[in-house]
């Protein structure tokens, strides 16, 4: 097992090396020059050569990235050109409202399509099982920020029954468990849910309809057990396919979280990458990305293993 | 927007690879039969051709000018004389907008997935049939890309090469080649291993022929499903975008930038507001249940 794991994380390094090339790149694509974005267009030469000798600009490409990558894999991922606080700090601090935001969703999300989806899977009747995919379609097909805004104009411009947006009350620091926190968290959370609730409604869904056509369940059925005792069965089958997902889904769900977090003013990752790409603040956009593409695969990983923890029949191999 | 896991899209479509390529012309006309007679994906084909049209069609509709602003006549509700939808923040009328809105939208959706699926469909068709060491280093560069969420890929592309619908284009091309290239990549070498390529190297036929005529048209069907499957993923995302203000720039009528400027009269005119929602609400999931309607319609043994 634990070799299985170690190999799986060599396995990475190549991959985090591409990765860390692209977001490397990301800089470098951009048109004009890093440092031009922030000084006004009049600053003497000077001034301009001696910022790029700051940030390291003034090296050659394969030198930058180089030293880059030895600066970064300290942990040290450079200073915000805009606030210039350290990235590291910057990033750290949104990052964990991102994934207070991303927890609920995903509890949210994934409850109700197990719940759905089995509900759809065992269905005697065609409406309940054509309520569920088309809930699961809709979950899919919607803008999940249109729906964001929606839900702001039906809860908190018709009826002030929610805050439209913010992470808790005014000249609060940072994220508690209390009850005005909570309502703030409410119609973010329920945006963001969507469209992993769509996709996992659909997974269960046919992941389980797919199980219960298989042998054992009549075996089990003849062996006298009752439908309760077969669904556990059923479940445990049914486990390792909804985990991939449910993995993916997660990481997808904390990357795609910027659309809901700009229209909700939440202050997560999504928020300052939003805010960074308009400031031109490449270094924050930088860290950003580089955080979250890590977290996506230490977490595609953590999937991985767990799946195979579950699941005897995946050869390690 | 997420984009799903390419082997479980897959699952469905294992059975047409046992469809000969010579039964091709009977199995193409099956599919279409098939579809014709799904009632879901009709009424989808038929609401998408009218948005399509109108939108294609708009400047010969009798629209007002879709640019042309007014001071005085700034966000008027639905319904009012002259703007039966009512106008924008600028005055201009919406329902011209939102027609002509379908324009760019649309085309800022599927051209990225066509873009892609040309070129990662050729990657992927290319290692899955050499196989080997081509195949090594075409599939671990599409690992890089797997690495990042799709959404957070798009917008830091273009976020980092600037607004502007180029530009967003080419992010969103680049987001869709990889999922197209591992779709491509394990059906190809599905098709690669069945006994008529055997037997069409035995018979020594050039790897150039043996893709043209014996792969291209076992792999091709399941490919262009899953393409469309990313249609709609496509059009939320761009619209996304430019809902972000990273796509198309003002005074360009497009429906996730209109999302944008209108996002400031909620307080004013709520359900104008929401207006440019529904039409990618409604484009996106017509698109989702023709895929659907596809992909059922193929999935059988001719």
């Amino acid at each position: 097992m634990l070799l299985y794991a170690l190999r799986r994380l060599i396995y990475l390094v190549p991959v985090a090396f591409g990765v860390s090339l692209l977001v490397f790149a990301l800089v470098h694509l951009a048109p004009g020059d890093p440092i031009s974005a922030i000084v006004p267009p009049d600053a003497p030469k000077e001034v301009i050569d001696k910022l790029k000798e700051y940030y390291g600009f003034d090296k050659p490409l394969p030198v930058q990235y180089f030293r880059w990558l030895a600066v970064t894999l300290t942990g040290d991922l450079g200073t915000s050109i805009g606030t210039g606080r350290s990235v590291a700090t910057e990033v750290g601090s949104a990052f964990g409202n991102t994934i207070i935001l991303a927890i609920s969703a995903c509890l949210l999300a994934f409850s109700l399509a197990l719940i759905l989806g089995t509900a759809a899977a065992y269905a005697k009747t065609r409406i309940v099982d054509r309520l569920v995919t088309s809930i699961a379609l809709v979950g899919v097909s919607v803008p999940h920020f249109w729906l964001a805004i929606v839900l702001v104009i039906i809860f908190s411009v018709e009826n002030r029954w929610l805050p439209p947006m913010g992470l808790g009350p005014e000249n609060a620091t940072g994220w508690r468990l209390d009850w005005p926190h909570i309502q703030h968290m409410i119609l973010p959370t329920i945006a963001l849910s969507v469209i992993p609730l769509g996709v996992m409604t659909r997974t269960v869904r046919s992941t389980i309809k797919e199980i219960l056509s298989m042998e054992f369940v009549t075996a089990l059925q003849a062996k006298g057990m009752n439908d309760r005792q077969i669904l556990i069965h059923v479940l445990k089958n049914a486990a390792p396919t909804c985990l991939a997902v449910m993995g993916l889904q997660a990481g997808n769900l904390i990357g795609g979280s910027i659309l809901i977090e700009t229209v909700f003013a939440w202050p997560g990752t999504g928020f300052l990458l939003n805010s960074a790409i308009f400031r031109r603040d490449l270094p924050i956009l930088q860290g950003t990305t580089l955080v979250l593409a890590f977290f996506f695969m230490m977490l595609n990983l953590a999937v991985d293993i767990i799946q195979t923890t579950v699941d005897p029949r995946i050869k390690r191999g | 927007m997420a984009l799903q896991t390419p082997t479980l899209e897959l699952a469905g479509v294992a059975p047409m690879l046992a469809t000969p390529a010579s039964a091709a012309r009977g199995y193409w006309q099956s599919v279409a039969r098939r579809l014709r007679r799904d009632p879901v994906t009709v009424v989808c084909g038929v609401v998408l051709l009218l948005i399509v049209i109108s939108a294609l069609a708009a400047p010969w509709l009798g629209l007002a000018d879709p640019y042309k602003t007014s001071m005085i006549r700034r966000l008027r509700p639905l319904g009012s004389p002259g703007f039966w939808l009512g106008s924008d923040e600028l005055g201009r009328d919406m329902f011209a907008r939102l027609i002509y809105g379908g324009r760019l939208s649309l085309f800022m959706g599927v051209t990225p997935v066509v873009c892609a699926l040309l070129i990662g469909g050729t990657l992927g068709i290319t290692a899955g049939f050499l196989g080997g060491r081509v195949n090594m280093l075409i599939m671990r560069i599409m690992d890089v890309f797997y690495a990042f969420p799709s959404v957070l890929l798009a917008i830091s592309l273009s976020g980092a090469l600037g607004a502007g619908a180029e530009n967003t284009l080419l992010a969103l091309t680049l987001v869709f080649i990889p999922p197209i290239c591992r779709v491509s990549e394990s059906v190809t070498t599905q098709v690669r291993g069945f006994d008529f390529v055997d037997a069409a190297k035995a018979s020594g036929a050039g790897a150039f022929t043996i893709v043209r005529v014996h792969v291209l048209g076992n792999v091709l069907g399941p490919i262009l499903v899953y393409a469309t499957s990313l249609i709609s993923v496509a059009i939320i995302l761009a619209a996304g975008l430019s809902f972000l203000g990273l796509g198309v720039k003002p005074p360009e009528p497009e429906w996730g930038l209109m999302l944008n400027t209108l996002r400031q009269a909620i307080y004013v005119n709520p359900v104008l507001a929401a207006l440019p929602g529904v039409m990618i609400f409604m484009t996106s999931i017509c698109f989702n249940l023709m895929s659907d309607g596809l992909r059922a319609a193929m999935d059988v043994k001719a």
